[in-house]
């Protein structure tokens, strides 16, 4: 059987009844005896969906939701507004709350000590992380009491730190990096014993010093569990956050959300239930930008040899 | 041969959990000198190299290496953060000078145009001449291979073997290839060791230029004798 690819310009070919030929990039098999039963391979893989399909079946599901919420709370619905406010309410308050500057002040305040309990927190567990996972001396003195500490529920410790740093910012940014170390830790060592040994070897052998072979090879190795423990971390130090705030705090989001309990606005209530949703959801999507950004290796790896290996 | 050597290893000694795997290894190679090592499986010969490059510790004996000396293992070892320049210059301070030789040596491997590749992109091929490259680039006075055509197809293996032996006439680097191919040590070797129940069994030098030629009687009787040394029977 003889292949021909598209129509050759410069000679008139006689088409020859048992050819298959290449059309549109797909293989067309003429009627031919001995390929009867015969067919183009199919995809293994399957199709995507056109993204405007794609889009509208992402967004179905939670519009589904807000027409239920709007439909049970409309007037002389099943659900009172003392128990929870309708969609069109909600939205008011924000707006007021935005208009007025109220919100802002409160994420802000908010966010500032999420950022800072995170970036303490987040060193020291991925330093210890760094040093435990790559370090025999690291592991032996460190690792026990660190995996000892992490079984204490972070939340316990709020009170303590209440006596120990008084009211102020201190024991909030405190809790939060308590909490945000433990995830970064974990995972960080996780990701640096999981570095593969032989390539490990051979920087050696190339002659880096330890410190180029952490920077070079232990940490873009150890991204993937790194990153993992980011995203941990960001959802913990929300968690903490949220305790942290309900406690001797005159700002913040969870400042707004106790003082709104008091006076049964569950309007307010439910913008700033929102509002760490989505904080929630950009913390995620900022990770899966850094995924992106810094292992720019897995990038290539994934569009070029998908399922080659 | 004599003149300034390029590694003296008397007496090596390597037990691993009281089993003995290196037992009084003698092996005394000279500065440029091709020199393959052959074992059956088992017999030590990646704990020697690993002995050379300072990754396994002996028990007893001394083994004597140069300063600038580099390998190339079985597979690739790439490190898959840093793109293919990247990686043959693993360990040297990027200077503009070391970046030519880098791509030069690239160029060599035939592989200029993918310097700017990921190592998890190449081929396995392609990968394996990565590593040869890293390998020659810092002009090594000792060069250890362990078994750098194993995982590649046979007609890579051929191509990659006349570069390695390419590379060794042009660099006159002192080589330790480990192997398990009789054929690949006799067409690319000085000397052939094997080592043997903890020691050297058999020591040869090919002197004779035609031994490599493998319709060549020498080449027939060489093999046999290398082929008896390993414990297979051959019909002669
Ligand atoms: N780290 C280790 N721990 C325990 N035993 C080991 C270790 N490294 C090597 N050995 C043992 O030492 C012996 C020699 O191993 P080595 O890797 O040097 O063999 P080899 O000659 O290179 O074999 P092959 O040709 O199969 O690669 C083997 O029996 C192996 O099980
Ligand atoms: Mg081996």
């Amino acid at each position: 059987m003889t292949l021909t690819t598209g129509p050759s310009p410069s000679s008139a070919v006689v088409p020859d009844p048992t050819a298959a030929v290449v059309q549109d990039g797909s293989l067309v098999v003429a009627a031919a005896p001995e390929a009867a039963g015969l067919q183009p391979p199919t995809a293994v893989l399957p199709t995507a969906r056109p993204r405007l399909v794609q889009l509208v079946l992402r967004v179905l599901l939670p519009i589904a939701l807000v027409v239920l919420w709007w439909w049970a709370t409309r007037p002389g619905g099943w659900v009172r507004p003392q128990v929870l406010a309708a969609p069109g309410q909600v939205w008011t308050t924000f707006a007021d709350l935005a208009g007025s500057g109220v919100l802002w002040d409160n994420l802000s305040a908010s966010l500032q000590r999420a950022a800072t309990g995170l970036l303490i927190g987040g060193t020291i567990g991925l330093s210890l992380g760094v040093l435990t996972g790559f370090a025999k001396l690291g592991e032996e003195l460190l690792d026990p009491t660190l995996q000892m500490l992490r079984t204490i529920p972070f939340l316990a410790l709020g009170p303590l730190f209440i006596v120990w740093f008084g009211i102020g910012e201190t024991p909030k940014v405190v809790l939060i990096a308590v909490a945000t170390a433990f995830p970064l830790y974990l995972n960080t060592y996780a990701g640096v014993r999981s570095v593969d040994r032989r390539s490990l070897e051979a920087a050696r052998v190339f002659g880096l010093s330890r410190l180029a072979l952490v920077r070079r090879v232990v940490v873009p190795a150890a991204l993937p569990g790194l990153l993992v423990g980011l995203r941990v971390a960001l959802g913990v130090s929300l968690l903490g956050l949220i305790f942290a705030e309900q406690i001797n705090t005159t700002q913040g989001i969870g400042y707004l959300m106790t003082s709104a309990m008091a006076f049964f606005q569950t309007d307010v209530m439910v913008v700033c239930i929102l509002v760490y949703a989505l904080w929630g959801l950009l913390a995620d999507l900022l990770v899966r930008l850094l995924e992106h950004l810094l292992m720019p290796w897995r990038r290539t790896h994934a569009r070029t040899r998908a399922g080659a290996r | 041969m004599s003149g300034p050597l390029a590694v003296r290893i008397s007496g090596a000694e390597k037990s691993f959990g009281g089993r003995p795997v290196l037992a009084g290894v003698d092996l005394d190679i000279a500065a440029g000198e091709f020199v393959a090592l052959l074992g059956r499986s088992g017999s030590g010969k990646t704990t020697l190299l690993r002995v050379l490059l300072g990754l396994e510790q002996l028990d007893a004996g001394a083994a004597l290496v140069p300063d600038r000396r580099t390998a190339v293992f079985q597979e690739p070892r790439l490190i898959e953060s840093t793109r293919v320049l990247g990686n043959v210059l693993l360990g040297q301070r990027p200077t503009a000078a070391r970046r030519d030789a880098a791509r030069a040596a690239l160029a060599e491997v035939g592989l200029e145009a993918h310097a700017g590749a990921w190592p998890s992109t190449l081929s396995g091929g392609e990968a394996q001449r990565v590593a040869l490259a890293r390998a020659l680039v810092r002009e090594p006075e000792l060069l250890l291979l362990d078994e750098p055509f194993a995982a590649l197809d046979a007609l890579t293996r051929l191509t990659t073997q006349g570069l390695v032996a390419e590379l060794c006439r042009r660099h006159r680097p002192a080589v330790l290839l480990v192997t398990h191919d009789v054929e690949e040590a006799i067409l690319l070797a000085d000397r052939i060791v094997v080592l043997t129940d903890g020691r050297m069994g058999l020591d040869v030098r090919i002197d004779d230029p035609a031994a490599r030629r493998r319709d060549h009687p020498a080449f027939t009787a060489l093999r046999g004798r290398l082929l008896a040394e390993l414990g297979v029977p051959v019909a002669a």
